[in-house]
């Protein structure tokens, strides 16, 4: 083991780690809105809103992320007519079909966690809400939605770390994250084991400090459940 | 219980393992990438093929030897190497100063200038297509030619395979004058210069003439000098760990005579349509 | 989409990419089965009152969960021939040791597997009622009575659709192992995309076959779900 090397190659590959985290952030972001318009629709009672959401999830869950954004990068840059629509400033950036793959995948995987969360709000403080005279709006914005939001919390938090593995990927598509810059770094000293596991270690700590800020959100919303204080 | 457990795993990765002794060749693995026709490609029946899997077998039976193909993505070719995943690399690799610190090299069997490639339609399809540079000793004349490319390449994206003598000559001569994205294998770069996503690409010549005989490459075109020497090495070579300096012997000899009887050439001559051996 | 483009037969990749499926299915298999063997030991470990071995599987599952699939993979298909020939020094054994892409494959997807396998067998253990533990002690059943009666039964259904995930999850990390030289879907589709110059239609094509082998084994698991749970009053 070249220790050397690894403590050389350390702080190149986090300067990568400015492009996964702006990944991260970016798609969970987005992807969050997203995934509650598309929980709320799968929960609606129009048949071809939940036929167009469940195919969405299905689609999304039950193909790898690899096959999703080599298809949005090359599957769609493959056709002229795309590459002359006004789409093009967007698909022609890596950057951003990276987001778009990983926008859509999480939006998938979230509002199935969303709708638990949704599912899971007791039915008797639905109806205590609408007794008081509360319109659908308030009761989405004042009740269920913050307590739905409770619930997933932890199952959301899973979510973030697995974006974060995610974003991994988006280096197949010339973009230079933490494992896009530690390929670069192999091709130049060839060995993959010790500059793997230096990305391995600030994915690790990044991963740490998601879940920490996990459970500190779980805290702060969960005032009721603290007994001593 | 639990140290029972480790005692089965590591008898378990034993049953696992089918062994090849160091010195004996009478079965060798060869690493290629199967993805840089006409060198090393696959075709529809999902079987490699290429000049250089001709020259496999060709060297094989000289050798006497059991050969099998491993094919291999192009950014671990050499680390595969070295932890024995196969013997020898054969994929269009370039012998080089740098390679040469971790892995040996055969005596060149090919060698093939690099150029740059743009699309008929791009500005920079003014930029004429002749010259020749060696980069081992630069004249005024040769000088002249790289200020030109440099100059009409400025501030437009270029893209070469990772881990490749292109990459290296991008980064050291163009530097920070150019945006440089690096993909895994020749054919994705091919892809995203039709798509537009990159101004120009380096490779060598023979796999860019390949790719314009298809009908999604008929307008890309070649411009500036023919590149070779410095940072591309000195032809194309196989690549072997240190330590098997006798195997290295017997490639040599191989070479020597595929070279002597002409079918060195011969296997070329079919693939690039032009003799490129040496 | 060039349809022509997935003939079978030599002049069409169809036929290759079919059997790049069945390669897919093999490999999730004997990852899935791999990760079930580890996740044994990974729930007993988790369990044990010694707290090093409590230690030792904390760190496998959290460090496994906590970078990167490709990273895994990369790790073991570069590391792992030299850390099995320095085991195998250990025992006097010295040559070139060499693990096929299909192993090595198999190992690192089941390695990940079992990491999430671990988690989901340990939260099945600790769902079995412990009063069903003691009114077994008390009929005087012995330990490995109570286990194959008692325990092991629940735990399989407790355990079953967490495993179903699981399975979802080790399938598509298949096509990681795409780096390691096997063919399977996604490498056979990327070499094809390339040759052919048409990712399109083949990464569409690659997606189907996913969707195909993860809606096909979710029917399994949903009838392997209902069989558990035929004994059980519904409320």
């Amino acid at each position: 083991m070249n220790y050397e090397l690894m403590i050389e190659t350390f702080p190149k590959l986090l300067m990568g780690s400015y492009i996964t985290i702006q990944l991260v952030t970016i798609s969970l972001f987005i992807g969050l809105f997203l995934a509650v318009g598309l929980a709320l629709l799968r929960l609606s009672s129009n048949s071809f809103l939940i036929f167009f959401a469940k195919t969405y999830i299905f689609y999304f869950r039950g193909t790898p992320l690899l096959v999703q954004i080599f298809l949005i990068y090359y599957g769609i840059g493959q056709f002229e007519s795309v590459r002359e629509s006004v789409f093009w400033v967007f698909f022609k950036e890596a950057y951003w079909c990276g987001i778009l793959a990983l926008t859509l995948n999480t939006c998938a995987y979230s509002s199935e966690i969303i709708r638990g969360g949704i599912q899971s709000v007791p039915l008797g403080q639905i109806e205590s809400a609408k007794s008081t005279g509360m319109s659908r709006f308030l009761l989405y914005r004042r009740i269920i939605l913050p307590i739905a939001f409770r619930q997933a919390l932890p199952a959301y938090g899973n979510e973030m770390i697995l974006m974060v593995k995610a974003t991994s990927l988006v280096s197949t598509i010339t973009i230079m994250d933490i494992t896009g810059i530690a390929r670069l770094v192999i091709a130049k000293t060839f060995s993959p084991v010790e500059i793997f596991i230096v990305a391995g270690l600030i994915y690790l700590t990044i991963n740490f400090a998601v879940t920490r800020l996990v459970s500190f959100c779980e805290y702060k919303l969960t005032p009721h459940l603290r007994y001593n204080e | 219980m639990i140290t029972r457990f480790f005692l089965t795993l590591i008898t378990a990765l034993f049953l696992v393992i089918p062994a090849s002794f160091a010195g004996d060749w009478s079965k060798i693995k060869i690493g290629t990438e199967g993805a840089y026709p006409p060198w090393n490609g696959t075709n529809a029946a999902g079987e490699l093929e290429g000049a250089e899997i001709d020259l496999i077998a060709d060297l094989c039976a000289r050798m006497n030897a059991e050969c099998e193909i491993v094919a291999q993505d192009w950014d671990g070719i050499i680390p595969a190497l070295q932890n024995g995943k196969y013997d020898a690399i054969i994929a269009g690799m370039s012998i080089t100063e740098e390679r040469m610190k971790v892995i040996n090299f055969s005596q060149g069997y090919a060698n093939e200038p690099a150029s740059f490639s743009v699309m008929k339609s791009s500005s920079l399809a003014g930029l004429q297509a002749s010259g020749k540079v060696n980069m081992d000793s630069l004249d005024s004349a040769s000088t002249a030619l790289i200020d030109a490319l440099k100059s009409s390449l400025s501030g437009k994206v270029v893209g070469v395979q990772g881990s490749t003598t292109h990459e290296n000559f991008v980064k050291q001569v163009l530097g920070d004058s150019v945006t440089m994205k690096s993909y895994d294998t020749q054919l994705n770069l091919e892809l995203d210069l039709i798509a537009g996503r990159i101004d120009a690409l380096l490779s060598d010549k023979g796999s860019m003439e390949e790719f314009m005989g298809t009908d999604k490459g008929k307008d890309v075109v070649f411009i500036g000098p023919n590149l070779g020497g410095g940072p591309f090495g000195a032809g194309v070579g196989a690549g072997l760990r240190k330590a098997d300096t006798d195997l290295l012997k017997m490639i040599n000899k191989a070479i020597d005579e595929a070279r002597a009887d002409g079918t060195l050439a011969k296997h070329f001559t079919k693939w690039f349509g032009k003799d490129i051996s040496m | 989409m060039e349809l022509e483009l997935l003939a079978l037969g030599d002049n069409g990749w169809g036929d290759e990419m079919l059997r790049a499926t069945l390669v897919t299915l093999m490999v999730s298999l004997s990852a899935m089965g791999i990760g079930l063997f580890i996740s044994i030991f990974g729930t007993i470990s988790k369990l044990s009152k010694k707290k090093y071995v409590r230690i030792l599987a904390d760190t496998y599952t959290t460090v496994i969960r906590g970078i990167p699939e490709l990273l895994v993979i990369y790790l073991l298909f570069f590391g792992g021939s030299n850390a099995v020939m320095g085991l195998a020094k250990l025992f006097g054994y010295y040559g070139y040791i060499e693990l096929n892409a299909f192993v090595i494959g198999s190992f690192a997807v089941g390695a990940i597997s079992g990491a999430y396998s671990t988690e989901v067998m340990r939260g099945a253990f600790l769902s079995v009622p412990i009063g069903q533990i003691d009114a077994a002690k008390s009929v005087g059943m012995s330990k490995l009575l109570i286990f194959i009666r008692i325990t092991a039964p629940q735990v399989l259904r407790y355990a079953l659709p967490g495993l179903g995930n699981v399975w979802q999850l080790t399938l598509k990390d298949t096509a990681l192992i795409m780096v390691t030289g096997l063919v399977e879907i996604m490498r056979q589709a990327h070499v094809a995309s390339g040759s052919t110059y048409s990712p399109f239609t083949f990464y569409v094509a690659a997606a189907f076959l996913y969707l195909i082998l993860t809606t096909f084994s979710n029917r399994i698991f949903n009838r392997l779900e209902s069989w558990g749970n035929r004994g059980v009053r519904r409320e």
